[in-house]
């Protein structure tokens, strides 16, 4: 076991280093000059030695080599530099919006897990039924309807139906815990409905093979209740595919956030990624996308650590 | 597995097998179907849109649907109904050409490193390691600001995501192949590496590579609009379905809500459209698969 975990926490390293390199590197090539953005003012109009000097005090002259050292040192230390648009310390940017991003992401999965392993459990065990067809048809829909729509309908629903706007403030959790809940349930069920549908769908299906396997015969033959049956023996079982599904739709969440999060106007970290990309903030949407790219890096190794534990053959092989 | 393109030279039994499958996943000929007839408007929007998308009727600003506009007009006056036709122009466009360039360029990447093993192969898992570590719509968003916006320019962004994981894909099953009687025969024969990717492992790893790339139709189709909505995507007044619904909701909501829904309609049911098909090619290619 503790070779397996060093072998994974290596590679887990080496992908978080490429992350980085790629992150430098796509951002260092965004057209458009950080520094007459910076000023404030169209090309043109400051003279190009007041450019030089914007330049040579962000660093921007030096080759890309040495500002590739120098933003990776300064991430050696954690330091993730100063966000070019409002000069404050990049992290503690980050900081004050990550909770937002955090909490609409647990609760999404909180919602999809709640709500898509008894739906896959109930297709599963009535196959065939009407109750099975409805539920399927309903997450096929749910797989094609985008997150950002399904968002605007939210907002236009509230709107209509109970002249709600959006809230011009985020209550942030440790404030007040049950305001922001009904706050952030929203961008929530807007980004969890993809997840929900695709772990209703994958329950289905792992839970109608699991419950063909002998062993199911035999728990049946032996004069087991179906419930016991299927929740004790089958659910059991199928359970492992569907957590590392969750693991790996974590990277589907951000992904969703960062436009959910412009619809309902969430000071979270995906709002602030799309305007620190369009704005050229390169040390802001490097350390976004970074800290982004990292928890996924992260959450895909937690799932094949779990894996490991919960399933001792997955140590054995060399998985990659 | 194997081939599953019967070559276009016996086109009556093309047909009867097209028949066939159609008849075994009704839902997939439904999907292909939506697909062609969308297809069709894409292509003959010219022809098929009643209105000009791009100029306004100064007069009919959020108008309702009613006879003359049928889906109603938007923000500017122009007709929902011909913007959404013309619409379906960039969504294909996008949707096709970012999938099959992902798909193909994350193949032939995954096809060739796994083949030959070693070094190559590390160093090209580790690439894909970390792009896959960028949820799909971050990197084609930045790749996207990077590019600027143009239409090749969102294909080539949305096509980046979809590389790794086709890669993965293609390199699962050259793991397999590697080691089967089908390619040390071939080696035994004398074929040199690059015939024996071609000509053997290629058409062994078609029906899932044709999988995803369906899969990916959809995905990109969506990211596509959401790229739109952002402002990285098309820009005004080019009409497309993400752009369209771009704009502040919360005053749409009460004044003309018909501007946001039916563009969403029109991505849902492409992408049901285009995840249906891909089911269908999925159950059809891997019969152990059928039903789920």
């Amino acid at each position: 076991m503790l070779d397996f975990i060093a072998r994974r926490l290596a590679i887990g390293l080496i992908t978080l280093i490429g992350v980085a390199t790629i992150t430098f590197f796509l951002m260092r090539v965004l057209p458009g000059d950080a520094a007459v953005m910076l000023s404030g003012a169209g090309a043109g109009a400051i003279s190009e030695q007041e450019l030089a000097e914007v330049r040579s005090k962000m660093g921007l002259d030096r080759p890309l080599a040495v500002q590739f050292g120098a933003w990776i040192g300064e991430l050696a230390q954690l330091n993730l530099g100063l966000s070019l648009r409002t000069g404050q310390p990049v992290a503690s940017e980050i900081a004050r919006r990550f909770p937002y991003t955090l909490q609409i992401v647990v609760m999404a999965m909180v919602i999809a897990v709640a709500l898509g392993v008894p739906a896959g459990l109930l297709s599963a065990a009535r196959a065939g039924s009407w109750l099975d067809q409805t539920l399927r048809a309903l997450s096929v829909g749910g797989l094609a309807a985008p997150s950002f729509w399904v968002g605007l309908l939210i907002i236009l629903g509230l709107v209509w139906l109970f002249k709600w706007s959006p809230p011009l403030f985020w209550e942030p959790f440790w404030v007040s815990p049950w305001q922001s809940i009904t706050q952030l349930i929203w961008p929530a069920i807007a980004v969890g409905i993809r997840q929900l549908a695709l772990i209703a769908r994958m329950t289905r299906s792992i839970m109608l093979e699991v419950l063909g396997e002998d062993y199911i015969r035999t728990a049946r033959a032996k004069g087991l209740s179906e419930k016991v049956v299927v929740l004790r023996h089958g659910l059991r079982n199928g359970l492992l595919p569907v957590v590392t599904l969750i693991g790996f739709e974590v990277s589907a969440l951000f992904g969703g956030l960062i436009v959910t999060e412009a619809v309902f106007n969430v000071p979270g970290l995906g709002q602030y990624v799309v305007t620190a990309i369009l704005n050229r903030d390169y040390p802001a949407a490097q350390g976004i996308v970074l800290i982004l790219a990292g928890i996924v890096v992260l959450g895909n190794l937690t799932v094949d650590l779990l894996y490991g534990w919960l399933d001792p053959r997955t140590r054995i092989q060399v998985s990659r | 597995m194997s081939a599953l393109l019967p070559s276009m030279a016996d086109t009556p039994r093309l047909t009867r097998r097209t028949l066939q499958a159609a008849r075994e996943q009704p839902l997939g000929a439904f999907g292909a179907v939506v697909l062609v007839v969308m297809a069709v408007l894409a292509i003959g929007a010219p022809w098929i849109a009643p209105y000009d998308p791009t100029e306004g009727n100064a007069a009919l600003l959020n108008a309702p649907p009613s006879a003359a506009h049928w889906l109603g007009t938007d923000p500017f006056g122009r007709d929902m109904l011909s913007r959404l036709i013309h619409g379906a122009r960039v969504s294909l466009l996008v949707g096709l050409g970012a999938s099959l360039l992902g798909v193909c360029t994350g193949a032939a990447i995954g096809l060739v490193t796994s083949y030959r093993g070693g070094w190559a192969d590390t160093i090209a898992q580790r690439l894909m390691d970390a792009l896959l570590a960028f949820p799909m719509l971050l990197l084609a968003l930045a790749l996207a600001a990077v590019l600027g916006p143009s239409l090749p320019n969102v294909i080539v962004a949305l096509s980046l995501p979809i590389v790794p994981r086709a890669a993965r894909i293609a390199r699962s099953s050259v793991l397999v192949l590697k080691a089967s009687p089908l390619v040390e025969a071939a080696i035994v024969a004398g074929c040199s590496d690059l015939r024996i990717i071609v000509r053997h492992i290629l058409p062994n790893t078609f029906a899932p590579l044709l999988v995803i790339a369906t899969a990916y139709l959809g995905l990109a189709i969506v990211q596509e609009a959401a790229l739109d909505y952002l402002g990285a995507g098309i820009q005004e007044p080019h009409p497309s379905w993400g752009l369209m619904m771009a704009g502040p909701a919360t005053s749409l909501a009460l004044t003309a809500p018909w501007v946001v829904v039916f563009p969403g309609l029109a991505i849902c049911l492409t992408v049901l459209a285009s995840n249906l098909l891909g089911d269908a090619i999925r159950d059809l290619t891997d019969p152990r698969l059928r039903g789920r």
